[in-house]
Order: C-alpha cells, then sequence, then structure tokens
C-alpha cells in the first residue's frame, strides 16, 4: 500500500482489520485503514492527536 | 468494544476474546449515530468495553450506552473521575490514599499565591489529557507567569490551574495495571536522556517492577477509591512512600505486556465475562 504523504511502501499486517492504525516507515506519518465496498483496504487520514486523547 | 482508532491495546483485547471464543463486535464510534429515544443498546449487547482514545466521545457514548442498561467498563462515574486529574485528585485524598500536595486556582494571579504554598518547582498540568502533553515544570515565578500568560490564550480548560509538588523521587515512576481492584502487573517506566517526565509516550523505558504488597495495597485503594474497573494507577517513591499521583482511565499496556509477560488482554476479556453474568 503506498503511502499518500511521500509513496513510500506501508506494509500491511497480514491480520489487519478496520480501524487499525498504520505508520509509514519512511516518513512517519499515521493513517487509518478502512474497508472499501469491495472489502479491500484503503488508507484515510488520521484526526491530528485531540487534546482530549489520551488514556 | 467501541473505539476510535485501533491501537495495540484494542487489537490485541480483540484477539483475546478470539482465543477465548467470545463473539466480540467491535464498533468504531465515529460511525455511531444514536437516535437516543429509540432501542440502540441492541447493536451493542450486554456489555461494551469503551477504549476511544478520546475523552469527551468515550464519556459521552457511555452515558448514552448506560442509559439504555448495558454495562459499560468503565462505567461513566469512573471515566468521569479517572478522566479528569483534578476530580481523581479529589477522590484520593477523600479516600485517604497519599498523593502530591496539590492546588487549584483558577487565575493567573492566585496561581501564583499557590505557587507560593506549594514550593517551587512545581508541576502544572491539564486537568484532561494524557501523555505528558501541555505538563510544565515551573522552576521560579518567571517562568511560572510566561506559562500562565500563554495558557490565558487557550482554550478555558487551561485555566484551570492544577498544580502539583514536585515530588524528590528516582527518574522513574511505577505504572500498576489494576482489573477489578487487583493488581495484575506493574513496570517502571524509567526517563531517559534527563528528561523529568516518566511517560512511556516521551520514550521512557519500561522495566519490570515487583508488586509488593505497599504497592498492592495502595493501587487496590486507589482503584475503588474512582469506582474500579481496569484502571492503570501510577505512583511515585517519594522519601515518605509511595504516592499515587494519576489513575487512568482507558490505560495503555503496549509495553507492560512484553515487560511482564503477564496476559493482560486477556485478563481484560476474562473480567468482560465475569461482568456479563
Amino acid at each position: 500500500m503506498r503511502c499518500p504523504e511521500c509513496d513510500g511502501e506501508i506494509p500491511l499486517p497480514k491480520d489487519a482489520i478496520e480501524g487499525e492504525i498504520v505508520t509509514c516507515p519512511d516518513c512517519g506519518a499515521s493513517f487509518e485503514l478502512y474497508k472499501k465496498k469491495d472489502g479491500n483496504f484503503d488508507l484515510r487520514a488520521m484526526q491530528v492527536i485531540g487534546e482530549d486523547w489520551g488514556e | 468494544m467501541v473505539y476510535d482508532y485501533i491501537r495495540w491495546e484494542e487489537k490485541a483485547i480483540s484477539d483475546a476474546a478470539k482465543k477465548r471464543g467470545l463473539d466480540l463486535k467491535l464498533i468504531d464510534s465515529k460511525d455511531v449515530s444514536l437516535l437516543l429515544d429509540s432501542n440502540y443498546e441492541e447493536e451493542f449487547g450486554d456489555v461494551v468495553i469503551q477504549r476511544c482514545l478520546s475523552y469527551f466521545r468515550s464519556l459521552h457514548l457511555t452515558a448514552a450506552l448506560e442509559a439504555r442498561g448495558i454495562s459499560v467498563i468503565n462505567r461513566f462515574d469512573v471515566a468521569l473521575t479517572a478522566g479528569n486529574k483534578l476530580l481523581t485528585t479529589l477522590a484520593l485524598i477523600k479516600a485517604g490514599i497519599p498523593t502530591p500536595h496539590t492546588a487549584l486556582s483558577f487565575t493567573p494571579e492566585s496561581a501564583v499565591k499557590s505557587l507560593d504554598r506549594l514550593g517551587y518547582p512545581a508541576v502544572l498540568k491539564p486537568t484532561i489529557g494524557s501523555w505528558g502533553r501541555l505538563v510544565a515544570l515551573l522552576k521560579d515565578r518567571d517562568s511560572a507567569e510566561a506559562i500562565f500568560e500563554d495558557r490565558e490564550h487557550m482554550f478555558p480548560l487551561y485555566q484551570v490551574y492544577y498544580i502539583q509538588e514536585y515530588v524528590k523521587r528516582p527518574p522513574r515512576d511505577i505504572r500498576s495495571i489494576v482489573i477489578d481492584d487487583r493488581v495484575v502487573a506493574a513496570i517502571y517506566r524509567v526517563s531517559l536522556s534527563g528528561n523529568w517526565k516518566t511517560n512511556m509516550a516521551l520514550g521512557a523505558k519500561a522495566e519490570i517492577c515487583p508488586i509488593t504488597k505497599e504497592l498492592e495495597d495502595i493501587c487496590a485503594k486507589a482503584s475503588k477509591a474512582v469506582g474500579g474497573g481496569i484502571l492503570g494507577v501510577d505512583c511515585m517513591e517519594s522519601p515518605d512512600g509511595l504516592l499515587v499521583h494519576e489513575v487512568n482511565n482507558t490505560t495503555e499496556f503496549k509495553n507492560t505486556v512484553p515487560t511482564t509477560g503477564v496476559d493482560i488482554p486477556g485478563l481484560i476479556i476474562d473480567f468482560l465475562i465475569k461482568i456479563r453474568k
């Protein structure tokens, strides 16, 4: 899967699930995995870390 | 399980459920559309584990689920308290649990007065937030006033001046994972490169921490003080013994599992099964 930011190769985990965060090893950008209508995964931009995010 | 993003923890919980033959449905809170006077409980089942990264999203969704009779881990009142450092401190003080001296003010001028009473250095923390974000070490009056001035131009939440004494401690703190008022695993979070903060998100190193009776007792009390469930209790080793400085509502354990070898995701699923009965 190609990184929308830098076009680097983002390896997908074999057990990838929808909603999972993946990070580009080249540029460090993070994306959320989602399933398209055809059942294949694609990447969408993650929300920038929210002020209320955390543990 | 409701979530907004799947981190290592959510995936591990999902895998642990599969191993136990449990049908754990994953619901993305970002897709939720609830008509509040409808019977939406059917799509969530009878027990929900709340794992949203966003505190406000988590709190509001939990309220809506509990209103329909669904058991949510952690409960709304637990999330409300443990997700807010001021409410946590008040709960710890009420329960007689040692915690750093803390002051509350609402203006820069009164915050300076609080600092005069606590002494320098002190630590300014947002009441809501994690990972050491916007936590500032106030070394003297000049640096404090400069930071307070910045806060005055931020969202009103940051004008709640929650200030704690700076506790003399080794360059580490202790993160205990507490499930159902029992410590199941603990790590030291050792700060590196001279950073005074010990958050894993800031590069601290995890080391195994023995679960002593003192640690077990204080963490169990802290868990009960905020209402129990699945929690990350943070302690500091002060010269006078352990102090609880934070209780985390949606605790992360990505570093605790490999360091301690404890199957925390499995224990979480076991706890959910117990709640369901």
